[in-house]
């Protein structure tokens, strides 16, 4: 079996995972980096956000506003102290990124040009038209090209990590050309895999975004944090999916139901603001969750509109000018008129809300360490506790920048202290793999990966969705028990070692309900309401404090359903409060401080 | 879905392992107008033949993964929508590519040359304690098209430059580097001019122009390839005069 050496080994080579390559080859030039990824780096999933990334930037605006944004947006289940470090790291990112070649939209004296976005009190929203994921992505992809010491490993498939002695030290992968199996050795290892959205049949994500890193970090005692929280995004395009930007919003776009009114103002958010004149945290510049909450509702009491594609609203743009849909909203319009054949500059825009992002993950401290010394995580597929209970737009990807820089500086200090590993024990460790893989070929019997991952996604749906009951998500446990059976007798038909996607699907899948039983599993033993986890149940309506203002630990149990533990929010300067938008948002002054800062 | 009906795709298959040459095979399909070849590929891969093999990840035609031939044209299997071809359709991988498996080409060399042609800000200290440097929207205007490339390689794909020459730096590499050429914040022109003025750059483009048909975000290489080479005999010129009144200055010192 090959054996590559390197310093640090990076698994995932979107926003996250390249900001920590570019971070460990400034700190440490001396360092081997290996940056693994399962797809080419620009095809990572950081690709198709839209709207933009935050950073106080206006006179205005201040790091107090967006902690105190983020705090109660997430439901006052976030880490504050973190909060804290994430703002004022924010602006230097998006500077950083600026000085690397990213083209931010710009004001015309050349000065940078921010948005307003939902549940933020200023616009703070920095953006490169409505491609601003895209972006992102290219200019980090690009300058990482400058440093001749990050050795890519594109299309590596990573299979598991390698620990020696409870600390990390590399991982095996699949190299998908060749079809073997390598080890990668590294003193510290950065999970940067992502999300896990496409657990769920009707999402945003790309194909790609399945959650493994998740799940391998499980398998290996890192509990899995607060997963019950799914953000549904409240305007994906019926059937597909897609993402129709909340930027879109945040420029003026409005939202109504079948009669034309616009809804959200029976939900906390009003008063009506007038069209093309958005204000911060009224109407549609409400948070995510309340957002697709409302549309629940409205769909419940009939208010929506049927289309082959199930229910819908309308978002409607048209008021806004061609000139300026054209400016900042060009992906939009495109996707609209590819995917749904119609013009947003002369028709509203059908959506729904479909799953998005996952607010929780590999749990991780401020500094994105483990519980495994040397495995580190950043990104979506992390939870360092910035987002709580629901994520603010642009929010995420700022944490890919600052929480990617930090992943690559801790990383290198870890890398740093002389380690020798027992090669024995690494190569062990391999063999099991390499054996585990050969007998995913040997497995006998009738089922399809396709199906189970089908049945995954509509019971994901059902039990896990905007709306939970005991009874549905228990429904959801039933099945993924089931799926987790069934999937063992997935016969594989391609027996070749070049690019094989039927075996690399089929590990996608079982990882996938792995980490699927973590949310429907955390989500049942919380009872309570509290951001994107709602509940209908009798004594689960309202957010519990007393009981719940904890976070979620899902621990692996080899044999059974995962253990669920919980564990301490750090409350540094923010006490819970109600989460207030709208007209009482505006008349509430920022909730009372502990202390003074 | 609502069926439309069905139509039949015959796809270029190709298993290293086994065949000695590609052959096709056809697959049935059901078909709507809403039917992308990417859902097309997928249906076949998950109630077909699970051992066909194609790229594909963000569906919404901004990752780049998943370029094919269709019917002889490259494009992305995700923007490809079946209702244009009711009688069905031939898909093959990426021409001008070495074929890996079924629909998967080989892109190292397109990532390789996209590498050595410097596509990242060259000659600027600036540092994030200095802030943002100032660039207005015309600026902006002068490179920003150029720099919506995705990296999809179809332009490769048309390019019969590539076809007949491998090493040509080709439509891709070029337009990026170009970009960079454009931006104000950036001081790298003459360095990466160098390397497009050599063998294997931009001199190799003859402008057919086939890349900025197929390009699916209308990057228009084929212009980025045609003001390069403008600029890049402005600097032969420059740096032939640099050149000459260096060896007067060396034959002055001789005298």
């Amino acid at each position: 079996m090959q054996i590559i050496n390197a310093d640090i080994v990076i698994v995932g080579a979107g926003g996250a995972g390249i900001r920590a390559a570019i971070e460990a080859a400034e700190v440490r030039p001396d360092f081997n980096i290996a940056l693994i990824s399962k797809v080419y780096p620009m095809r990572s999933h950081t690709v198709a956000a839209e709207g933009g990334a935050a950073a106080v930037w206006q006179e205005a605006d201040s790091f107090d506003l967006h902690f105190h944004d983020t705090v109660s947006g997430g439901d006052w289940l976030c880490e504050q102290d973190v909060v804290d470090y994430f703002v004022q790291n924010c602006p230097r990112e998006m500077i950083q990124l600026e000085q690397w070649g990213c083209p931010w939209s710009r004001n015309p004296d050349g000065s940078i040009g921010v948005r307003r976005f939902g549940g933020m009190t200023a616009a703070r929203t920095w953006f490169a038209a409505d491609r601003s994921g895209f972006h992102i992505m290219h200019t980090l992809f690009q300058t990482c090209l400058k440093y001749p010491q990050i050795r890519r490993l594109d299309e590596y498939f990573v299979l598991d990590l390698l620990e020696d002695n409870g600390r990390a030290a590399g991982v095996t992968a699949l190299d998908m050309m060749e079809g073997e199996i390598v080890q990668v050795r590294a003193g510290a290892v950065i999970f940067a895999t992502g999300g896990a959205g496409r657990l769920y049949r009707y999402n945003t994500n790309a194909g790609i975004v399945t959650g493994e890193g998740m799940a391998i970090a499980y398998r290996h005692g890192v509990p899995l944090r607060d997963m019950e929280f799914v953000q549904h995004h409240p305007t994906g395009l019926p059937g597909s999916g897609l993402l129709i930007t909340e930027a879109s919003r945040g420029e003026g776009g409005i939202l109504v139901n079948k009669d034309g009114y616009r809804y959200l103002q029976d939900y906390g958010l009003g008063p009506e603001t007038p069209p093309g004149k958005p204000e911060n945290k009224f109407m549609e510049l409400g948070p995510r969750d309340k957002i697709s909450q409302a549309f629940w509702h409205e769909q419940r009491a009939g208010r929506t509109i049927s289309t082959p594609h199930g229910e819908v609203v309308y978002l409607d743009i048209r008021h806004l000018s061609r000139e300026k849909i054209l400016e900042r909203l060009p992906l939009i319009r495109e996707l609209t008129m590819e995917f749904m054949g119609l013009d947003p500059i002369h028709t509203p825009i059908p959506v729904r809300p479909t799953a998005h992002y996952t607010m929780g993950g590999i749990a991780a401290d401020a500094q994105c360490e483990t519980a495994i010394k040397g495995l580190f995580a950043a990104g979506e597929c992390s939870s360092v506790g910035l987002h709580g209970a629901n994520r603010l737009g642009s929010n995420s990807l700022a944490e890919l920048l600052v929480f990617g820089r930090i992943a690559g500086q801790a990383a290198s200090e870890r890398a740093g202290k002389n380690i020798r590993f027992k090669d024995a024990a690494l190569n062990a460790q391999a063999k099991d793999v390499e054996d585990w893989f050969g007998g995913l070929f040997k497995r006998k019997g009738k089922e399809k990966w396709a199906a189970i991952r089908d049945e995954m996604g509509l019971s994901m749906e059902e039990g896990c969705g905007i709306y939970r009951t005991g009874e549905m998500m228990q429904a959801t446990i039933d099945k993924l028990a089931e799926l987790k059976e069934r999937v063992k007798r997935v016969k594989v038909a391609d027996s070749g070692a070049v690019f094989n996607t039927d075996v690399l699907n089929l590990i996608e899948v079982s990882q996938g309900l792995e980490v699927a039983e973590t949310i429907a599993h955390s989500a049942i033993q919380r009872r309570e309401s509290r951001g994107a986890h709602q509940r209908l149940d009798e004594g689960c309506t309202e957010r519990d404090d007393e009981n719940f203002l904890r976070h979620s630990l899902a621990y692996y149990n080899k044999d059974g359903a995962p253990r669920t533990e919980y564990g301490p929010v750090k409350i540094t300067r923010s006490e819970p409060a109600r989460r207030v938008y709208g007209a009482e948002g505006a008349s509430r002054k920022p909730n009372k401080e502990k202390g003074n800062d | 879905m609502t069926e439309n009906g069905k139509m039949t795709l015959r796809i270029q298959r190709y298993n290293p392992e086994k065949d000695d040459e590609p052959h096709y095979e056809a697959y049935e399909i059901p078909w709507n107008a809403q039917t992308t070849l990417l859902d097309g590929l997928k249906y076949i891969k998950d109630n077909q033949d699970p051992d066909l093999s194609f790229r594909s990840s963000c569906r919404m035609a901004v990752c780049g993964s998943c370029g094919v031939m269709i019917n002889g044209v490259p494009k992305l299997a995700c923007k490809a929508f079946l209702r244009a071809y009711p009688l069905g359709a031939s898909i093959e991988p990426m021409a001008n590519f070495p074929v890996e498996k079924d629909l998967v080409v080989d892109l190292t060399d397109f990532l390789e040359y996209i590498q050595a042609l410097k596509p990242y800000i060259l000659g600027n200290a600036r540092k994030p304690e200095d802030g943002p440097n100032r660039q207005t929207p015309e600026e902006l205007a002068r490179y920003y098209k150029f720099s919506l490339c995705i990296n999809c390689g179809l332009c490769y794909a048309a390019c019969p430059q590539f076809a007949m020459n491998a090493a040509f730096a080709g439509p891709g590499a070029v337009t990026l580097a170009h970009r960079y050429n454009l931006d104000s914040r950036d001081q790298g022109r003459s360095e990466r001019l160098k390397l497009l003025n050599s063998k294997h750059g931009v001199w190799g483009c003859t402008f057919v122009g086939y890349c900025s048909e197929v390009c699916p975000t209308r990057v228009d290489p084929a212009a980025a390839l045609q003001q390069c080479k403008a600029q890049s005999a402005l600097h032969f010129a420059a740096s032939v005069l640099d050149c000459a009144k260096n060896k007067e200055a060396c034959h002055g010192e001789q005298t």
